[in-house]
C-alpha cells in the first residue's frame, strides 16, 4: 500500500470489460479528497503492428477486443482505404454499416443486460454473491431471456454477413469480401421484429425504472463537459462516417465538420502517471478543461435529429431530461437502449433498400498514400486508427485512439463525485462501493480496448489509515 | 448433487474467448442450474475462491500480476482449461516478444503522447515481463482448447462432456486461429 493519508482501493472494478483499479484517497476527517481510476494492462498494439503488411491491420486490430472486434475492423478498413486513396462503391459502404449497427446492437446488449442490469434490477445493495446475470435469470427470467436474445440477434447478423461472429474477416481495404445474398438479407429481415419488441419492451420498463436511482442520477459523473461524436449532413448520430461534432454543456455546436485527417489538431493525449490509459482533451480548451465525452450519451447530445419513427419519439423524450445537454452519466443505459432501438430501425430501411444486394463492393488498388486515419463509432464512442506505411506497403507507425480513452478524465471525475456522495467515515460498506464502481459501468468501459488490455483481479478493499494501520478491511464475495 | 463450480478468467486477451462462452445464447439458461460460476468478469466476487472444479483461462501471461495470478489459480483449480489461441500459444500478445518492453511504452507515452509525454505509467499498474508466454509454459494445463476464439458450440462441448465426467476429446473439434 502507497504512503496515503488513507486510501481504498477497489480492485478490481468487476462487470466491466477489462483490468480495473479504483482507488479513493481520504483525509483525516474520513472525508473523500481524490478519486482515480487506473487502468491496469497494456499490451502494445501500435508497437508491434510495425512491419507487418498494411492489409493485415483490419484482423490484426480486431484482436484488440473481443467485444467491439468490428469496430476495429471498421476503422483499421477505413485507414487502409485512406492508404489505397479510393472511393468504395457505395453498398460496400452500406454493408459496413450494416455490420457496424448489429454489433452496436450486440455490445449494448452486453453492458446494459449482462453487465448492469444487475444493479439496475436486483439493486446496487443486493447481496454481491447473486449480483450478476445467473443472479437476474434466477429472479427475472424474461429479462434475462431478452437480454441473451437481444445480445444473440446483433451477434447473428454479424456471423451471417462476416462468416463467424467474433473477429470475422469480411471487412477489407477498398470494401467487403462478398455481397449479400437475397436468402441472407430476408433472413436478418425476419429477425427484426422480436428484437423491435424486446427493446421497446425494455424501454418501457427502464424508463420507469428511472424514478427509483434519483441519487444516482445526481451523483453519476452530474457535471458540465464537452461531448464529441459524429454527424452526418442530416445532424443524425452517424455510426460509420460523419464528421466530428463538440458540443458545450449548454448545447452550443463549438466545432463542427472535423474531419478524420485533422484530428490531432484537435485531439491531444495527456500521460497519466498512475494509469495505462491516457486521458485526451479537447486542445483548444486544454488540459484538464478540455475534459469531453464520447458514446451513447455524447451521441444522442450532439445529434439534431434521429429520423426513425420510434427512435425520434424516445430521443426527444430523452433529450428534455436536460435542459441542455443531459450531464449526468447514469443515462448512458439510457441513451443506449435509444440507439439499440434506433439502430434496429436503421438497419430496417437500410436492408430494404434494393441496392443493398449490388454485387459490386470492392475496389482494388495498391497504397497511394503513406498515411492515412480511419474514424469511425464504436459502441462506447469514436474510435481513431492512423496509421503510416513505406514503400511495401509495410506498417512503420500506429496511433489508437480508442472511445474508452476519451472517457478517461470524465470516468476520472465521475468516480471522485461519487465517492465524495457515498463514501463517508472510517467505515466501509460494500454498497457504497458498488455505487462508486457502477459510475464506471456507465460508461462501459472497454478497456482490453482502451490500453488494447484486458483481464482481472481479485478485490480487496482496505482502508488504511495515516501510519498504515489497517482501519476497516473488507474481501468481496 | 451440488452445482458444479466454474471460474473464467482475463488474463492477457482481447475478451474475445469470453465473448464467445456468452454466445452459447440461450444454452447459459440451460447450464445455470448445473453450475455455480463462482469466479469470472461477469460476477462481482473478487477473491479467487479456495478450490473450484473448472477454471477456463483466456489469454497469455504477460505481467507479474498474470503470474502471481495464473499460479494461484491452478493451486486452487481441479480441471484447468486454456481456452483460445491466446492462451494455449500466447497468439497475437506475442507478437510483442520482439520489440524491447521500453520501446512498446515509450511508442505509448512518449511518442504518441502531447501532455506529459515520455511520464511512464508506474506504481499503481503492473510490470510487463519481457516476454507474453503461453499458460502451459507456467503452470500445468489439463485440457487445450484453440480457436481466436473457439466456436461457442465447442466451448459448449467442452462444458457438458465435463459436468458428464468425462474428459472432452478435442480432435477435429476446433482448430487453430480465424
Ligand atoms: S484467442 Fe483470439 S478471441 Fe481469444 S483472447 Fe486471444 S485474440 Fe481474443
Amino acid at each position: 500500500m502507497k504512503v496515503m493519508p488513507k486510501q481504498i482501493v477497489i480492485d478490481p472494478v468487476t462487470r466491466i470489460e477489462g483490468h480495473g483499479r479504483i482507488t479513493i484517497q481520504l483525509g483525516d476527517d474520513g472525508v473523500v479528497q481524490d478519486a482515480h481510476f487506473h487502468v491496469t494492462q497494456l499490451r502494445g498494439f501500435e508497437k508491434f503492428c510495425e512491419g507487418r503488411p498494411f492489409e493485415e491491420m483490419p484482423s490484426l486490430m480486431a484482436r484488440i477486443c473481443g467485444i467491439c472486434p468490428v469496430s476495429h475492423l471498421i476503422a483499421a478498413a477505413k485507414a487502409c482505404d485512406a492508404l489505397l486513396a479510393v472511393r468504395i462503391p457505395p453498398t460496400a459502404i452500406q454493408l459496413r454499416r450494416i455490420i457496424n449497427m448489429a454489433q452496436i446492437v450486440q455490445s449494448h446488449a452486453l453492458s446494459f443486460f449482462h453487465l448492469s442490469s444487475p444493479d439496475l434490477l436486483l439493486g446496487m445493495d443486493f447481496d454481491p454473491v447473486q449480483r450478476n446475470i445467473f443472479g437476474v435469470l434466477q429472479r427475472y427470467p424474461d429479462l434475462a431471456r431478452d437480454g441473451i436474445r437481444l445480445r444473440r440477434f446483433g451477434q447473428q447478423i454479424i456471423e451471417w454477413l462476416g462468416g463467424k461472429r467474433i473477429h470475422p474477416s469480411w471487412v477489407v481495404p477498398g470494401g467487403v469480401n462478398e455481397p449479400l445474398t437475397e436468402q441472407r438479407r430476408n433472413q436478418i429481415l425476419a429477425t427484426i421484429p422480436e428484437a423491435l419488441e424486446i427493446i421497446v419492451r425494455t424501454l418501457d420498463w427502464f424508463r420507469t425504472a428511472m424514478g427509483i436511482f434519483q441519487e444516482e442520477i445526481a451523483t453519476f459523473a452530474n457535471f458540465p463537459t464537452l461531448y464529441m461524436g459524429l454527424v452526418n449532413e442530416d445532424g443524425e448520430p452517424d455510426y460509420y462516417d460523419g464528421r466530428l461534432r463538440v458540443v458545450d454543456s449548454a448545447g452550443n455546436v463549438i466545432n463542427d465538420g472535423i474531419e478524420a485527417a485533422e484530428y490531432h489538431d484537435y485531439i491531444g493525449e495527456y500521460v497519466e502517471p498512475h494509469s495505462f490509459l491516457k486521458s485526451p482533451f479537447y486542445i483548444p480548451l486544454g488540459y484538464p478543461e478540455g475534459i469531453y465525452r464520447v458514446g451513447p450519451l455524447a451521441r444522442l447530445n450532439v445529434a439534431d435529429r434521429l429520423n426513425e419513427p420510434k427512435a425520434y419519439e424516445e430521443w426527444s423524450a430523452f433529450r428534455e431530461l436536460g435542459r441542455r445537454a443531459v450531464q449526468s452519466s447514469f443515462y448512458y443505459h439510457y441513451a443506449r437502449l435509444i440507439e439499440i432501438l434506433f439502430c434496429i430501425e436503421r438497419l430496417r430501411t437500410r436492408l430494404s433498400r434494393p441496392d443493398i444486394l449490388n454485387k459490386h463492393v470492392r475496389a482494388y488498388a495498391e497504397p497511394n498514400s503513406f498515411e492515412g486515419v480511419g474514424m469511425s463509432e464504436a459502441p462506447r464512442g469514436m474510435l481513431l486508427h492512423h496509421y503510416k506505411i513505406d514503400e511495401q506497403g509495410l506498417v512503420t507507425w500506429a496511433n489508437l485512439i480508442i472511445a474508452t480513452g476519451h472517457n478517461n478524465l470524465a470516468m476520472n471525475r465521475g468516480v471522485l463525485q461519487a465517492a465524495k456522495h457515498f463514501v463517508k467515515g472510517n467505515k466501509i460498506e460494500e454498497p457504497m462501493l458498488n455505487r462508486v464502481e457502477a459510475v464506471i459501468r456507465c460508461y462501459d468501459p472497454c478497456l482490453s480496448c482502451s490500453t488494447h488490455a484486458i483481464g482481472k483481479m481479485p478485490l480487496h478493499v482496505q482502508l488504511v489509515s495515516a501510519d498504515g494501520g489497517i482501519l476497516d478491511e473488507i474481501k468481496r464475495g | 448433487m451440488s452445482k458444479v463450480t466454474i471460474a473464467t478468467v482475463w488474463l492477457d486477451g482481447c475478451s474475445g474467448c469470453h465473448m464467445s462462452f456468452l454466445d452459447q445464447d440461450e444454452r447459459l439458461i440451460d447450464l445455470a442450474p448445473l453450475i455455480e460460476l463462482v469466479y469470472s468478469p461477469l460476477v462481482d466476487n473478487k477473491e479467487f475462491p479456495e478450490m473450484v472444479d473448472v477454471t477456463l483461462v483466456e489469454g497469455a501471461v504477460s505481467s507479474d500480476e498474470d503470474l502471481h495470478k495464473i499460479r494461484k489459480i491452478r493451486a486452487r483449480t481441479k480441471i484447468l482449461v486454456s481456452l483460445g489461441d491466446c492462451a494455449v500459444t500466447a497468439n497475437v500478445p506475442s507478437m510483442r516478444n520482439s520489440f524491447k518492453v521500453a520501446d512498446i511504452l515509450k511508442r505509448a507515452y512518449e511518442e504518441n503522447a502531447d501532455l506529459n509525454a515520455g511520464t511512464m505509467p508506474s506504481g499503481q499498474v503492473p510490470t510487463l515481463l519481457k516476454h507474453a508466454r503461453p499458460v502451459h509454459e507456467i503452470v500445468n494445463v489439463d485440457i487445450f482448447v484453440p480457436g481466436c476464439p473457439p466456436h461457442a458450440d465447442t466451448i459448449n462441448y467442452v462444458l457438458t462432456e465435463l459436468l458428464a465426467g468425462r474428459k472432452p476429446d478435442m480432435t477435429g473439434r476446433t482448430r487453430f486461429g480465424i
